[in-house]
């Protein structure tokens, strides 16, 4: 490789999804297969040709299964990224990697999870790791939303954000799925009165600050630039790509360094733009992390798309939306579409890119996916 | 309702508290408080450590109120509080625990709508778990 390292050396060039549902009745396994194959096809490449594997860590599904069931050639690259949803980009910054250095040619990247009928992770209490849940979960902070809401009551605090800037956000989200046939609550309003008035989950942060429950798989199909030009749709290059584990960092539950309402997007950012030929003004749309919506202001300061503290007046009037500052979510994201580990957020850039998502910002050509904030992270940018 | 599982590095801090003391891990050599406890220091690299007993004085840095779905237990006790504590000693050592009316009491004695932050509050210790009251 030049210099110029992995900037737009390979391209997304296929995508494939099973239907998002709370309950599915297909197994993941079947699901991450269906997934995978409608990737394949929409690429127009045979499942021999692939060679590449990568996933998250979480994945049930592993790369034998996957491989001896579809009919992938010989493998010489799997890999997995850890921190549930903060791997979602890493998953294809991994087969950037591995194709841009030659160590493979055609990669697949996939999520299959049944979140929505299966278990809830934090209601197993034996396999928890002792660190750092010792120190948190005895007192009753049992859940994801609780470790996030710790962090968002303090955000609130400090900077003045309010309710209605997180309702912001969950309505932006909402009102995208509402014009996406495929999404979850593509036919489930969001008013501002049913946001005040839900029931609590964790105060200060209420249902529809909570993402869905979702079974579903996504895959996508990542080549060289040469081999993507032959591809039987637009390419979407990756040009930039990064993962962040910043210096004393700790997780969800991030009290403990100096500045605890930074976290993993600064650090994958000051890499993103570091590497990139364009800056966050010139982002025409943006798929964030949303597991929870009090990560969005976060990762807009985290990604510079406005200071310290700005977060929750970057979301007033309609900076979300279609026309505003930075359309987000564009097809519900993890709040109103489907949450598949955020892997939905990929396909919807390489839609939006291609010029084929359900809710299109005209001409788009540059688009920012991020992965769990919170989490060790990843991020891609992508461009057409 | 859990009980910590602590691992080597947090074991100490358990132990402290069964006894009723609150001791924070610092760096034997340089001084630095750390938290959570770990094999060795992060500014100067040191193994050596001490655990240094603390006046149990601090501030509320954050909280939370958690209400069902909740794992059995402390579905029963909800609305409960859960803090942030930020040490008056070291602010950058912050424990997480309930906020109630007196040692011994549960994680829904005090009512929420009375939590604030930055509210003054002191460690007590109960079944041997750190609580903190209103100071």
């Amino acid at each position: 490789m030049t210099a110029s390292g992995l900037k737009d050396a390979v391209a997304i060039v296929g995508i494939g999804q099973t239907a998002f549902a709370r309950q599915l009745a297909e197994d993941e396994k079947t699901l991450a297969c269906r997934a995978v194959l409608a990737a394949l096809d929409d690429a127009g490449i045979a499942p021999g040709e692939v060679d590449a594997l990568a996933s998250y860590t979480m994945e049930e599904t592993d790369e034998v299964e996957l491989a001896k069931a579809v009919g992938f050639g010989d493998l010489t690259f799997f890999s997995r990224v850890g921190y549930g949803g903060g791997g979602s980009c890493a998953t294809v910054a991994h087969l950037a990697a591995a194709i841009a250095t030659g160590q493979a040619t055609v990669g697949v990247a996939w999520r299959s999870r049944k979140r929505g009928s299966g278990p809830r992770p934090w209601t197993d209490t034996s396999a928890r790791l002792p660190t750092p849940a010792q120190w948190t979960r005895p007192f009753g902070l049992l859940r994801p939303v609780d470790e996030i809401a710790m962090l968002a009551r303090r955000y609130m605090h400090e900077y003045g954000v309010t309710r209605d800037h997180l309702f912001n956000v969950a309505l932006a989200c909402r009102n995208r799925a509402n014009q996406n046939p495929a999404a979850v609550m593509y036919d489930r309003p969001l008013t501002r009165e049913m946001y005040m008035t839900s029931r609590w989950i964790s105060e200060p942060l209420c249902l529809y600050d909570n993402c869905l429950e979702t079974d579903g798989a996504l895959a996508c199909v990542v080549v060289g630039r040469e081999r993507a030009r032959d591809c039987a749709e637009k390419p979407v290059y990756v040009h930039a790509a990064a993962q962040g584990l910043p210096a004393q960092h700790h997780g969800m539950v991030n009290y403990w360094n100096d500045d605890p309402l930074t976290g993993p997007a600064w650090t994958a950012a000051r890499h993103l733009w570091k590497h990139a030929d364009f800056t966050p003004r010139e982002v025409d749309v943006a798929q964030i992390y949303d597991a929870f919506t009090a990560l969005i202001p976060l990762s807009l300061e985290g990604y510079g798309f406005c200071g310290r503290g700005e977060g929750g007046a970057f979301t007033e009037q309609g900076g979300l939306e279609i026309g505003g500052r930075l359309p987000l979510n564009t097809g519900g994201g993890g709040l109103s579409e489907a949450y598949v580990h955020g892997f939905n957020l990929v396909n919807e850039g390489v839609k939006q890119l291609r010029g084929t998502s359900t809710a299109q910002v005209p001409g788009a050509e540059t688009c920012l996916v991020t992965a769990g904030e919170g989490v060790p992270t990843s991020a891609l940018l992508l461009r057409s | 309702m859990l009980s910590p599982v602590p691992d080597a590095d947090g074991a100490p801090f358990w132990e402290y508290a069964a006894r009723g003391e609150l001791r924070v891990q610092r760096c034997a050599d340089c001084g630095e408080p750390r938290f959570p406890p770990r094999p060795c220091c992060p500014h100067c690299q040191s193994f050596a450590s001490a655990w240094r007993a603390v006046s149990g004085r601090g501030r509320v840095w954050s909280y939370v109120v958690p209400h069902p779905p909740l794992l059995p237990g402390y579905a029963e006790l909800a609305p409960y509080n859960v803090v942030v504590v930020e040490l008056e000693e070291a602010p950058r050592i912050r424990l997480v625990g309930n906020v109630v009316a007196h040692a011994g009491a549960p994680p829904d004695s005090v009512d929420p709508a009375r939590l604030r932050i930055g509210a003054p509050v002191r460690a007590v210790f109960s079944g041997g778990l750190p609580q903190w009251v209103p100071a």
